[in-house]
Protein backbone atom coordinates (compact mmCIF):
# COMPACT_ATOMS: atom_id res chain seq x y z
CA UNK A 1 0.00 0.00 0.00
CA UNK A 2 1.83 3.44 -0.79
CA UNK A 3 1.32 6.27 1.39
CA UNK A 4 -1.65 8.60 0.43
CA UNK A 5 -1.08 12.68 1.33
CA UNK A 6 -3.62 12.12 4.09
CA UNK A 7 -1.15 9.48 5.62
CA UNK A 8 1.75 12.25 5.67
CA UNK A 9 -0.29 15.01 7.05
CA UNK A 10 -1.08 12.61 9.77
CA UNK A 11 2.61 11.58 10.44
CA UNK A 12 3.46 15.41 10.51
CA UNK A 13 0.69 16.36 12.90
CA UNK A 14 2.08 13.36 15.36
CA UNK A 15 5.74 15.18 15.13
CA UNK A 16 4.67 18.12 15.86
CA UNK A 17 2.13 17.18 18.48
CA UNK A 18 5.11 15.14 20.47
CA UNK A 19 7.48 18.17 19.91
CA UNK A 20 4.77 20.18 21.29
CA UNK A 21 4.65 18.41 24.16
CA UNK A 22 7.87 18.79 24.84
CA UNK A 23 7.86 22.18 23.91
CA UNK A 24 4.60 23.61 25.16
CA UNK A 25 5.65 27.03 23.59
CA UNK A 26 5.94 26.79 19.71
CA UNK A 27 3.04 27.08 17.20
CA UNK A 28 3.64 24.34 14.74
CA UNK A 29 2.58 26.48 11.72
CA UNK A 30 5.86 28.90 12.70
CA UNK A 31 7.95 25.41 12.66
CA UNK A 32 10.42 25.92 9.08
CA UNK A 33 10.13 22.43 7.51
CA UNK A 34 14.15 22.79 5.92
CA UNK A 35 16.01 24.48 9.18
CA UNK A 36 17.26 22.53 11.47
CA UNK A 37 14.28 21.95 14.66
CA UNK A 38 17.28 23.01 17.37
CA UNK A 39 17.87 26.05 15.84
CA UNK A 40 14.22 26.79 15.78
CA UNK A 41 13.13 25.53 19.45
CA UNK A 42 15.09 25.38 23.14
CA UNK A 43 15.61 21.37 23.15
CA UNK A 44 18.32 20.55 24.94
CA UNK A 45 19.44 16.33 24.96
CA UNK A 46 17.06 15.74 27.30
CA UNK A 47 14.00 17.29 25.60
CA UNK A 48 15.33 15.77 22.59
CA UNK A 49 15.32 12.24 23.82
CA UNK A 50 11.97 13.06 25.67
CA UNK A 51 10.77 14.22 21.92
CA UNK A 52 11.79 10.57 20.63
CA UNK A 53 10.30 8.54 23.44
CA UNK A 54 6.98 10.60 22.71
CA UNK A 55 7.70 10.00 18.84
CA UNK A 56 8.27 6.07 19.71
CA UNK A 57 4.87 6.13 21.51
CA UNK A 58 3.00 7.72 18.71
CA UNK A 59 4.44 6.80 15.49
CA UNK A 60 5.96 3.25 16.41
CA UNK A 61 9.33 3.95 15.23
CA UNK A 62 12.49 3.57 17.39
CA UNK A 63 15.58 5.95 16.43
CA UNK A 64 19.14 4.39 16.75
CA UNK A 65 21.65 6.98 18.40
CA UNK A 66 23.72 7.16 15.44
CA UNK A 67 20.79 8.02 13.14
CA UNK A 68 20.15 11.67 15.10
CA UNK A 69 22.61 13.49 13.26
CA UNK A 70 20.60 12.89 10.04
CA UNK A 71 17.53 14.29 11.49
CA UNK A 72 18.09 17.59 12.02
CA UNK A 73 15.18 19.28 10.09
CA UNK A 74 11.30 18.75 10.50
CA UNK A 75 11.26 17.59 6.69
CA UNK A 76 14.47 14.97 7.35
CA UNK A 77 12.94 13.44 10.12
CA UNK A 78 9.34 13.04 8.56
CA UNK A 79 11.17 11.45 5.07
CA UNK A 80 13.58 9.45 7.85
CA UNK A 81 9.99 7.75 9.57
CA UNK A 82 8.24 7.48 6.55
CA UNK A 83 10.77 4.95 4.50
CA UNK A 84 11.54 3.54 8.40
CA UNK A 85 7.19 2.76 8.35
CA UNK A 86 7.33 1.78 5.15
CA UNK A 87 10.25 -1.06 5.36
CA UNK A 88 8.73 -1.83 8.64
CA UNK A 89 5.01 -2.72 6.90
CA UNK A 90 7.20 -4.51 4.09
CA UNK A 91 8.73 -6.83 6.43
CA UNK A 92 6.09 -7.56 8.26
CA UNK A 93 4.40 -8.22 4.92
CA UNK A 94 1.64 -6.05 5.64
CA UNK B 1 3.95 13.16 70.63
CA UNK B 2 5.44 14.13 67.70
CA UNK B 3 5.58 18.07 66.19
CA UNK B 4 5.63 17.69 62.09
CA UNK B 5 7.34 21.06 61.57
CA UNK B 6 7.39 22.21 58.08
CA UNK B 7 10.94 21.50 56.57
CA UNK B 8 13.04 23.78 54.82
CA UNK B 9 12.41 24.17 51.14
CA UNK B 10 15.99 25.25 50.08
CA UNK B 11 17.52 28.21 50.78
CA UNK B 12 16.07 30.63 49.39
CA UNK B 13 12.51 29.54 50.78
CA UNK B 14 11.62 30.55 53.99
CA UNK B 15 7.97 30.21 54.15
CA UNK B 16 5.43 28.21 52.66
CA UNK B 17 1.77 28.40 51.82
CA UNK B 18 -0.43 25.06 52.31
CA UNK B 19 -1.86 23.98 48.80
CA UNK B 20 -3.25 20.35 50.54
CA UNK B 21 -3.26 17.99 53.21
CA UNK B 22 -2.58 14.54 51.90
CA UNK B 23 -3.64 12.95 55.21
CA UNK B 24 -6.16 13.60 57.83
CA UNK B 25 -6.11 12.82 61.37
CA UNK B 26 -6.30 8.88 62.59
CA UNK B 27 -4.46 8.30 58.96
CA UNK B 28 -1.05 6.22 59.65
CA UNK B 29 2.33 7.43 57.97
CA UNK B 30 5.67 6.11 57.44
CA UNK B 31 9.08 7.27 56.41
CA UNK B 32 9.16 9.01 53.24
CA UNK B 33 5.13 9.80 52.91
CA UNK B 34 3.50 13.00 51.46
CA UNK B 35 1.49 14.34 54.02
CA UNK B 36 1.00 17.81 52.51
CA UNK B 37 1.38 19.45 49.15
CA UNK B 38 3.44 23.52 50.05
CA UNK B 39 3.45 26.37 47.65
CA UNK B 40 6.64 28.09 47.17
CA UNK B 41 7.54 30.67 44.65
CA UNK B 42 9.11 28.33 42.40
CA UNK B 43 7.26 25.32 42.65
CA UNK B 44 4.46 23.45 44.46
CA UNK B 45 6.57 21.08 47.32
CA UNK B 46 4.73 17.55 48.49
CA UNK B 47 6.40 17.57 52.09
CA UNK B 48 7.51 14.30 53.05
CA UNK B 49 7.89 12.89 56.58
CA UNK B 50 10.87 11.14 58.08
CA UNK B 51 8.93 9.83 60.98
CA UNK B 52 6.60 7.02 61.48
CA UNK B 53 3.40 7.32 63.51
CA UNK B 54 -0.18 8.44 63.46
CA UNK B 55 -1.65 11.96 62.42
CA UNK B 56 -2.95 13.36 65.62
CA UNK B 57 -3.97 16.79 64.80
CA UNK B 58 -3.46 19.53 61.94
CA UNK B 59 -2.08 22.61 63.25
CA UNK B 60 -2.78 24.76 59.78
CA UNK B 61 -5.75 25.11 57.28
CA UNK B 62 -5.18 24.75 53.48
CA UNK B 63 -3.81 28.43 51.99
CA UNK B 64 -1.82 29.24 55.51
CA UNK B 65 1.81 30.55 55.26
CA UNK B 66 3.60 28.86 57.30
CA UNK B 67 7.31 29.66 58.28
CA UNK B 68 9.82 26.95 57.96
CA UNK B 69 10.06 24.98 61.04
CA UNK B 70 6.42 26.07 61.98
CA UNK B 71 4.43 23.19 63.49
CA UNK B 72 2.24 22.31 60.94
CA UNK B 73 0.93 18.76 62.76
CA UNK B 74 1.14 16.87 65.22
CA UNK B 75 1.62 12.80 65.38
CA UNK B 76 1.25 10.25 67.94
CA UNK B 77 4.38 7.88 68.07
CA UNK B 78 3.65 4.51 67.59
CA UNK B 79 1.43 2.99 70.70
CA UNK B 80 1.06 6.73 71.99
CA UNK B 81 -2.75 7.66 73.56
CA UNK B 82 -4.25 10.46 72.78
CA UNK B 83 -4.58 12.00 76.49
CA UNK B 84 -0.60 11.58 77.06
CA UNK B 85 -0.45 13.99 73.41
CA UNK B 86 -2.71 16.20 75.00
CA UNK B 87 -0.53 16.30 78.42
CA UNK B 88 2.43 16.53 75.62
CA UNK B 89 1.22 19.62 74.39
CA UNK B 90 0.35 21.27 77.71
CA UNK B 91 4.09 20.55 78.50
CA UNK B 92 5.28 21.95 75.64
CA UNK B 93 2.91 24.95 75.81
CA UNK B 94 4.16 25.67 79.39
CA UNK B 95 7.65 25.28 78.40
CA UNK B 96 7.26 28.33 75.42
CA UNK B 97 8.52 31.72 77.08
CA UNK B 98 5.74 33.28 78.92
CA UNK B 99 5.38 36.51 76.99
CA UNK B 100 7.42 39.93 78.44
CA UNK B 101 4.33 41.52 79.97
CA UNK B 102 4.04 38.13 82.88
CA UNK B 103 6.48 38.36 85.93
CA UNK B 104 8.52 34.91 84.93
CA UNK B 105 6.83 32.61 87.50
CA UNK B 106 9.47 30.97 90.13
CA UNK B 107 8.28 27.75 88.67
CA UNK B 108 7.26 25.86 85.54
CA UNK B 109 2.60 26.69 86.53
CA UNK B 110 1.31 26.09 83.52
CA UNK B 111 -0.77 29.50 82.84
CA UNK B 112 -4.54 29.37 83.87
CA UNK B 113 -5.94 32.05 82.06
CA UNK B 114 -4.67 31.54 78.73
CA UNK B 115 -5.12 28.48 77.17
CA UNK B 116 -2.30 26.08 76.15
CA UNK B 117 -3.25 26.52 72.89
CA UNK B 118 -3.48 30.24 73.07
CA UNK B 119 -0.14 30.64 74.64
CA UNK B 120 2.25 28.70 71.87
CA UNK B 121 3.05 31.47 69.63
CA UNK B 122 5.13 30.05 66.45
CA UNK B 123 1.77 28.45 65.03
CA UNK B 124 -1.09 30.91 65.87
CA UNK B 125 1.47 34.34 65.58
CA UNK B 126 1.57 33.64 61.82
CA UNK B 127 -1.76 32.68 61.42
CA UNK B 128 -3.49 35.22 58.58
CA UNK B 129 -6.07 37.43 59.99
CA UNK B 130 -9.09 35.91 57.80
CA UNK B 131 -12.31 36.81 58.65
CA UNK B 132 -14.09 33.05 58.01
CA UNK B 133 -16.69 33.85 54.91
CA UNK B 134 -13.27 35.11 53.25
CA UNK B 135 -11.56 31.76 53.85
CA UNK B 136 -14.45 30.00 52.38
CA UNK B 137 -14.90 32.72 49.50
CA UNK B 138 -11.16 32.11 49.14
CA UNK B 139 -10.95 28.89 48.86
CA UNK B 140 -14.03 28.88 46.29
CA UNK B 141 -12.63 31.31 43.99
CA UNK B 142 -9.07 29.97 44.24
CA UNK B 143 -7.67 33.12 45.82
CA UNK B 144 -4.47 32.61 47.71
CA UNK B 145 -4.42 34.60 51.02
CA UNK B 146 -1.17 34.75 51.66
CA UNK B 147 -0.72 37.39 48.29
CA UNK B 148 -4.04 39.65 50.00
CA UNK B 149 -2.98 42.80 51.98
CA UNK B 150 -5.79 42.43 54.46
CA UNK B 151 -8.01 45.86 55.10
CA UNK B 152 -9.94 44.76 57.80
CA UNK B 153 -9.34 45.56 61.55
CA UNK B 154 -5.22 44.66 62.40
CA UNK B 155 -5.16 43.84 58.84
CA UNK B 156 -7.87 41.24 58.76
CA UNK B 157 -8.67 39.89 55.23
CA UNK B 158 -12.31 40.21 54.07
CA UNK B 159 -14.54 38.68 52.03
CA UNK B 160 -14.26 42.33 49.99
CA UNK B 161 -10.67 41.96 50.02
CA UNK B 162 -11.17 38.30 48.41
CA UNK B 163 -13.86 38.89 46.05
CA UNK B 164 -11.60 42.28 44.63
CA UNK B 165 -8.33 39.67 44.43
CA UNK B 166 -10.52 37.34 42.02
CA UNK B 167 -11.68 39.53 40.25
CA UNK B 168 -7.96 41.58 39.59
CA UNK B 169 -7.00 37.74 39.26
CA UNK B 170 -4.71 35.74 36.73
CA UNK B 171 -2.16 35.73 39.59
CA UNK B 172 -0.38 32.14 38.32
CA UNK B 173 2.45 32.24 35.65
CA UNK B 174 3.30 35.86 36.42
CA UNK B 175 3.28 36.38 39.79
CA UNK B 176 5.08 32.98 39.73
CA UNK B 177 7.92 33.78 37.49
CA UNK B 178 8.09 37.31 39.25
CA UNK B 179 8.54 35.76 42.69
CA UNK B 180 10.58 33.30 41.36
CA UNK B 181 13.17 35.47 40.17
CA UNK B 182 13.27 37.46 43.28
CA UNK B 183 13.67 34.38 45.07
CA UNK B 184 16.87 33.38 42.99
CA UNK B 185 17.89 37.16 42.45
CA UNK B 186 17.78 36.89 46.91
CA UNK B 187 20.19 33.25 47.04
CA UNK B 188 22.44 34.83 44.72
CA UNK B 189 23.03 37.89 46.14
CA UNK B 190 23.81 36.68 49.53
CA UNK B 191 26.16 34.36 47.83
CA UNK B 192 28.05 36.52 46.47
CA UNK B 193 28.00 38.94 48.97
CA UNK B 194 28.93 36.26 51.82
CA UNK B 195 30.98 33.39 50.13
CA UNK B 196 34.86 33.87 48.81
CA UNK B 197 34.31 32.23 45.28
CA UNK B 198 37.32 31.13 43.71
CA UNK B 199 36.84 30.13 40.18
CA UNK B 200 38.41 27.28 38.12
CA UNK B 201 38.51 25.03 35.00
CA UNK B 202 39.89 22.54 32.89
CA UNK B 203 39.02 21.12 29.46
CA UNK B 204 38.18 16.88 29.54
CA UNK B 205 39.01 14.75 26.88
CA UNK B 206 35.38 12.61 26.20
CA UNK B 207 36.34 10.86 23.35
CA UNK B 208 36.05 7.43 26.08
CA UNK B 209 33.30 8.69 27.47
CA UNK B 210 31.51 9.79 24.45
CA UNK B 211 32.05 6.12 22.27
CA UNK B 212 31.59 3.80 25.37
CA UNK B 213 28.00 5.68 26.18
CA UNK B 214 27.40 4.90 22.34
CA UNK B 215 28.19 1.36 22.62
CA UNK B 216 26.33 1.24 25.52
CA UNK B 217 23.13 2.52 23.90
CA UNK B 218 23.20 1.20 20.83
CA UNK B 219 20.38 -1.38 20.74
CA UNK B 220 18.87 -0.32 23.34
CA UNK B 221 15.01 1.30 22.82
CA UNK B 222 15.22 4.95 23.19
CA UNK B 223 13.67 4.34 26.95
CA UNK B 224 16.87 2.79 28.13
CA UNK B 225 19.30 5.06 26.84
CA UNK B 226 21.45 7.79 29.13
CA UNK B 227 22.39 10.06 28.41
CA UNK B 228 26.16 12.46 28.86
CA UNK B 229 24.52 14.71 31.62
CA UNK B 230 24.30 11.25 33.68
CA UNK B 231 27.49 10.30 33.35
CA UNK B 232 29.04 13.91 34.36
CA UNK B 233 26.47 13.34 37.10
CA UNK B 234 28.02 10.51 37.89
CA UNK B 235 31.61 11.08 37.34
CA UNK B 236 31.28 14.22 40.07
CA UNK B 237 29.76 12.64 42.28
CA UNK B 238 32.43 9.30 42.45
CA UNK B 239 35.38 12.12 42.47
CA UNK B 240 33.81 14.00 45.11
CA UNK B 241 33.92 11.48 47.59
CA UNK B 242 37.95 12.28 48.06
CA UNK B 243 36.92 15.76 48.47
CA UNK B 244 34.26 16.00 51.14
CA UNK B 245 35.85 20.11 51.90
CA UNK B 246 33.58 20.54 48.42
CA UNK B 247 30.43 18.33 49.72
CA UNK B 248 28.48 20.46 52.49
CA UNK B 249 27.14 23.08 53.67
CA UNK B 250 28.75 26.24 55.44
CA UNK B 251 26.44 27.04 58.04
CA UNK B 252 26.97 29.76 61.15
CA UNK B 253 30.37 29.89 60.84
CA UNK B 254 31.16 26.00 59.90
CA UNK B 255 31.28 23.85 57.31
CA UNK B 256 29.43 20.62 57.98
CA UNK B 257 30.32 18.07 55.47
CA UNK B 258 27.43 16.27 53.64
CA UNK B 259 25.87 12.82 55.12
CA UNK B 260 26.05 11.92 51.82
CA UNK B 261 26.28 13.10 47.84
CA UNK B 262 22.97 14.88 46.67
CA UNK B 263 23.97 16.22 43.39
CA UNK B 264 21.56 19.13 43.01
CA UNK B 265 20.85 19.63 39.63
CA UNK B 266 20.41 22.64 38.35
CA UNK B 267 17.25 22.53 35.92
CA UNK B 268 16.35 25.39 33.79
CA UNK B 269 12.61 25.72 33.15
CA UNK B 270 11.17 26.53 30.00
CA UNK B 271 8.85 29.43 31.12
CA UNK B 272 12.48 30.85 33.18
CA UNK B 273 13.84 30.21 35.75
CA UNK B 274 15.76 27.63 37.66
CA UNK B 275 15.16 25.37 40.34
CA UNK B 276 17.87 22.80 41.23
CA UNK B 277 16.46 19.76 43.02
CA UNK B 278 18.73 16.95 44.48
CA UNK B 279 19.17 13.60 43.55
CA UNK B 280 19.90 11.72 46.33
CA UNK B 281 22.86 9.43 47.14
CA UNK B 282 24.09 10.45 43.21
CA UNK B 283 27.35 8.23 44.20
CA UNK B 284 25.69 4.96 45.39
CA UNK B 285 23.41 4.77 41.99
CA UNK B 286 24.56 2.58 39.10
CA UNK B 287 24.40 4.61 35.58
CA UNK B 288 20.52 3.27 34.47
CA UNK B 289 18.83 4.13 37.93
CA UNK B 290 20.42 7.59 37.69
CA UNK B 291 19.25 8.31 34.24
CA UNK B 292 15.59 6.95 35.77
CA UNK B 293 16.27 9.18 38.46
CA UNK B 294 17.32 12.59 36.82
CA UNK B 295 14.36 12.16 33.36
CA UNK B 296 12.24 11.84 36.36
CA UNK B 297 13.17 14.79 38.39
CA UNK B 298 13.67 16.43 35.37
CA UNK B 299 9.91 15.66 34.23
CA UNK B 300 8.71 16.62 37.78
CA UNK B 301 10.71 20.06 38.22
CA UNK B 302 9.17 21.19 34.54
CA UNK B 303 5.63 20.37 36.29
CA UNK B 304 6.85 22.29 39.09
CA UNK B 305 6.19 18.69 41.67
CA UNK B 306 8.94 18.48 43.32
CA UNK B 307 9.45 17.02 46.86
CA UNK B 308 11.09 18.41 50.32
CA UNK B 309 13.89 16.06 50.55
CA UNK B 310 14.76 16.94 47.09
CA UNK B 311 14.75 21.05 47.76
CA UNK B 312 16.62 20.85 50.78
CA UNK B 313 19.29 17.85 50.41
CA UNK B 314 21.60 18.84 48.15
CA UNK B 315 24.87 18.91 49.14
CA UNK B 316 26.56 20.44 45.90
CA UNK B 317 25.26 21.65 42.24
CA UNK B 318 25.79 20.60 38.74
CA UNK B 319 24.88 22.89 35.87
CA UNK B 320 25.03 21.34 32.44
CA UNK B 321 24.72 24.04 30.30
CA UNK B 322 24.55 21.31 27.49
CA UNK B 323 25.27 21.15 23.54
CA UNK B 324 23.11 23.74 23.19
CA UNK B 325 25.24 26.15 25.86
CA UNK B 326 28.08 27.86 25.64
CA UNK B 327 32.21 26.21 26.14
CA UNK B 328 32.45 28.00 30.09
CA UNK B 329 30.31 28.61 32.53
CA UNK B 330 31.51 30.33 35.84
CA UNK B 331 28.68 29.32 38.51
CA UNK B 332 27.51 31.15 41.59
CA UNK B 333 27.43 28.93 44.58
CA UNK B 334 24.20 27.84 46.03
CA UNK B 335 24.64 28.89 49.50
CA UNK B 336 24.77 27.15 52.27
CA UNK B 337 26.47 24.94 49.80
CA UNK B 338 30.25 25.48 48.86
CA UNK B 339 30.61 24.53 45.44
CA UNK B 340 29.38 24.31 42.19
CA UNK B 341 30.45 22.14 39.37
CA UNK B 342 29.63 23.70 35.61
CA UNK B 343 29.82 21.78 32.24
CA UNK B 344 29.87 23.65 29.49
CA UNK B 345 28.94 22.43 25.78
CA UNK B 346 30.96 19.49 24.77
CA UNK B 347 32.64 19.66 20.83
CA UNK B 348 35.37 18.97 18.93
CA UNK B 349 38.70 21.03 19.44
CA UNK B 350 42.30 20.93 18.89
CA UNK B 351 44.24 18.78 21.31
CA UNK B 352 47.54 17.41 21.10
CA UNK B 353 48.05 13.78 21.95
CA UNK B 354 50.93 12.18 21.74
CA UNK B 355 52.97 14.92 19.86
CA UNK B 356 50.18 14.88 17.65
CA UNK B 357 47.22 17.28 16.88
CA UNK B 358 44.49 15.63 16.77
CA UNK B 359 40.03 16.39 17.08
CA UNK B 360 38.98 15.49 20.24
CA UNK B 361 35.35 16.01 21.73
CA UNK B 362 36.33 18.17 25.08
CA UNK B 363 33.50 19.43 27.50
CA UNK B 364 35.30 22.36 29.57
CA UNK B 365 34.21 21.56 33.63
CA UNK B 366 34.41 24.20 35.91
CA UNK B 367 34.64 24.43 39.30
CA UNK B 368 33.23 27.43 41.56
CA UNK B 369 34.19 26.89 45.64
CA UNK B 370 33.52 28.85 48.48
CA UNK B 371 37.49 29.46 49.96
CA UNK B 372 36.26 29.71 53.94
CA UNK B 373 35.95 26.37 53.30
CA UNK B 374 38.75 24.75 50.34
CA UNK B 375 41.61 26.06 48.45
CA UNK B 376 42.15 26.47 45.00
CA UNK B 377 44.84 23.50 45.12
CA UNK B 378 42.36 21.34 46.39
CA UNK B 379 39.72 22.26 43.44
CA UNK B 380 42.01 21.66 40.52
CA UNK B 381 42.84 18.08 41.94
CA UNK B 382 39.34 17.74 42.48
CA UNK B 383 38.65 18.87 38.69
CA UNK B 384 41.78 16.28 37.55
CA UNK B 385 40.25 13.58 39.49
CA UNK B 386 37.16 13.98 37.60
CA UNK B 387 38.82 13.74 34.49
CA UNK B 388 40.70 10.78 35.11
CA UNK B 389 37.39 9.26 36.40
CA UNK B 390 35.98 10.19 32.79
CA UNK B 391 38.91 8.63 31.08
CA UNK B 392 37.75 5.37 32.67
CA UNK B 393 33.86 5.47 32.22
CA UNK B 394 33.24 1.67 32.46
CA UNK B 395 34.44 1.98 35.93
CA UNK B 396 31.96 4.72 36.80
CA UNK B 397 28.96 2.01 36.66
CA UNK B 398 30.65 -0.40 39.41
CA UNK B 399 30.09 -0.52 42.50
CA UNK B 400 32.51 2.20 44.51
Amino acid sequence: MSATASDDAALRRAVLEALQRIAPEISPSEIAPDVPLRDQVDLDSMDWLNFLVALHAKVGVDIPEADYAKLATLDQLLAYLKAKRASASHTNGA
Amino acid sequence: MIEFKLPSLGAEMDQGTLLEWKVKPGDPVCKGDVVAVVDTSKSAIDVEIWQEGTVYELVHAIHDTVPVGGVIARLLEPGETAEHAEAEKRRIAAAVPVPAQAAPAPQAIAPLSPTPTQAAPPAAAERRRVSPAARVRAQALGVDLARLAGTGPQGAVTLEDVEKAATAKAPSPVDRALAMRAAIGAVMARSKREIPHYYLATDIPLARATQWLAQRNEGRPVTERVLLAALLLKAVARALARFPELNGHYRDGAFAPGAGIHVGVAISLRQGGLIAPALLATDTLPLDELMRRLTDLVARARALTLRSSEMSDATITVTNLGDQGVDLVQGVIYAPQVALVGFGRPSERAWVENGQVVAMPLVTASLSADHRVSDGHRGALFLNELSQRLQQPERLDEKP
